[in-house]
């Protein structure tokens, strides 16, 4: 790049319609004036900027400092010379390993559209056309304003640093007010019940291990059933040879014990290790043990 | 309700600011230590400014806040009152400082509108900085997709920055005009 800024022409009013125009640029144009030489006080050393660097607090912050800096007005913001520099700074951010935050990225895109768009031959259809940089300025001085503001008031006089508050203690004989309120019975009953109802919420739900097995009762039934079974040796085959079903339940286990009986035959059943049989019409019901 | 002559009045109003953890009221006066007292606004406001024509030339002074009425050192011994303390104040970043301005500015403001005009995002800490102080609250939800918090300063902003009002905010820079 030869020039180190340019300005779009002044809004054109005297081309014709839809007639298409090359801007010729001079090397900058400072409110209205052309500036034919390059000032020396534009180039910011790169060693002077890495100082600077942390300070920035965002794109916004960056470009107002390089705009302050060189004494422009913001809203004469040279896009290209500030795009320029602009983009120095975020290369050193690259390689002094800055984190860099993603914001000053979008705004490079922005500023490299910006100069795009004065690039571009005018084509003066509409003459109240924006200029492009008119949302950046708008942005800027908004920024400005609101850093100015916070700089007034981080002056402002505060607590803790500027203003002691004045504090005594009380006196050491102090008694404190303790409020006697009288407790009438239907605001005792009130607390009563809710006491009352916080404990239920508050109930404990213990789950009980299984104390009864089906798997342990298994065995035993086929225990039971084996002990019988010698006696078969010399029995002869329709000798009842096993136990009758209501045999096998104890009444001290209670219900939970005759389910877990009963689980229990239903496995050995399923298994064919037990048969039930009925030896007449609503005679008893016997369990042998399968052949 | 009891009646309370003119030099008690002063000595209790004066004691109760000086023992109060916070700033005190007219208001808060009349409903804790006066609250036993037939007594009028009139009378308590009288007997601040009784206070504050007794401290004219002492080291403290009393002072009405957006919180209430304080008292404090005067500002003239600063400087001498600084080497007292070993901790200095804490300073707040210009990240903070910019947020909260935004906030105490153009409240109700949300968090996306306080990043559009900083350029940057808000970093959660600083948000929870600003509520952790109770500088700022929010004070409801901007009816817009995701309705996002809406901030706005507190009393204890005001109190802590000795601001009366909003109105008493530093004035803004005029903004140039786009040429």
């Amino acid at each position: 790049m030869t020039q180190s800024a340019q300005q779009p022409q002044q809004m054109a009013t005297k081309q014709s319609l839809g007639e298409m125009q090359q801007q010729v640029l001079p090397l900058a144009v400072i409110r209205g004036e052309r500036v034919v030489e390059k000032p020396q006080d534009l180039f910011i050393p790169p060693d002077a900027l890495e100082i600077v660097l942390e300070a920035f607090e965002g794109p916004l912050d960056l470009l107002l400092y390089l705009i302050r800096k060189q004494k422009f007005d913001i809203v004469d913001l040279p896009i290209a010379t500030i795009t320029r520099q602009y983009m120095e700074y975020v290369e050193l951010m690259k390689t002094v390993k800055l984190e860099l935050a993603v914001e000053y990225l979008v705004m490079a895109a922005i500023l490299a559209e910006i100069k795009s768009r004065l690039l571009l031959p005018k084509q003066t259809i509409n003459e109240e056309e924006e200029d492009p940089r008119a949302e950046l300025i708008r942005r800027l001085q908004e920024y400005e304003v609101i850093k100015d503001a916070s700089q007034k008031l981080d002056a402002l006089p505060r607590l803790e640093r500027d203003i002691h508050v004045a504090q005594t203690e009380l006196s050491s004989d102090f008694q404190p007010l303790i409020h006697q309120v009288d407790v009438d019975l239907a605001d005792l009953v009130n607390a009563f019940q809710a006491v009352l109802k916080r404990t239920q919420a508050f109930e404990h739900h213990h789950i009980h291990k299984e104390i009864l097995s089906t798997r342990d009762r298994m065995a035993s039934i086929v225990n039971l059933l084996v002990e019988k079974s010698p006696e078969k040796q010399t029995a002869s085959d329709d000798e009842f040879v096993g136990m009758f079903f209501t045999e096998l339940f104890s009444q001290d286990e209670g219900k939970q014990g005759v389910i877990v009986t009963f689980l229990a035959m239903l496995e050995l059943m399923k298994a064919g290790t037990i048969r039930c049989i009925q030896s007449s019409l609503n005679g008893q019901i016997q369990v042998v043990l399968s052949k | 309700m009891k009646r309370i002559d003119d030099k008690y009045l002063v000595k209790l109003v004066e004691s109760a600011l000086f023992v109060a953890d916070s700033p005190l009221t007219v208001q808060d006066l009349k409903q804790t230590v006066l609250s036993h007292y037939q007594i009028g606004s009139k009378r308590v406001i009288g007997a601040l400014e009784q206070l504050q024509h007794d401290y004219q030339f002492r080291g403290v002074e009393l002072v009405k806040g957006a919180k209430g009425y304080r008292f404090q050192a005067v500002s003239q011994c600063n400087d001498d009152l600084a080497l007292l303390f070993k901790e200095r104040a804490p300073r707040y970043s210009r990240a903070l400082l910019e947020t909260l301005a935004l906030i105490a500015y153009k409240q109700p403001i949300t968090r996306s509108e306080i990043e559009d005009v900083r350029g940057v995002a808000v970093s959660s800490y600083i948000i929870k900085t600003l509520l952790e102080r109770n500088w700022v609250k929010i004070s409801g939800h901007k009816e817009v997709p995701g309705r996002p918090a809406l901030y706005v300063t507190t009393k204890d902003f005001l109190d802590y920055f000795s601001l009366p009002s909003l109105a008493q905010l530093p004035e803004l820079m005029p903004l140039p005009t786009t040429s």
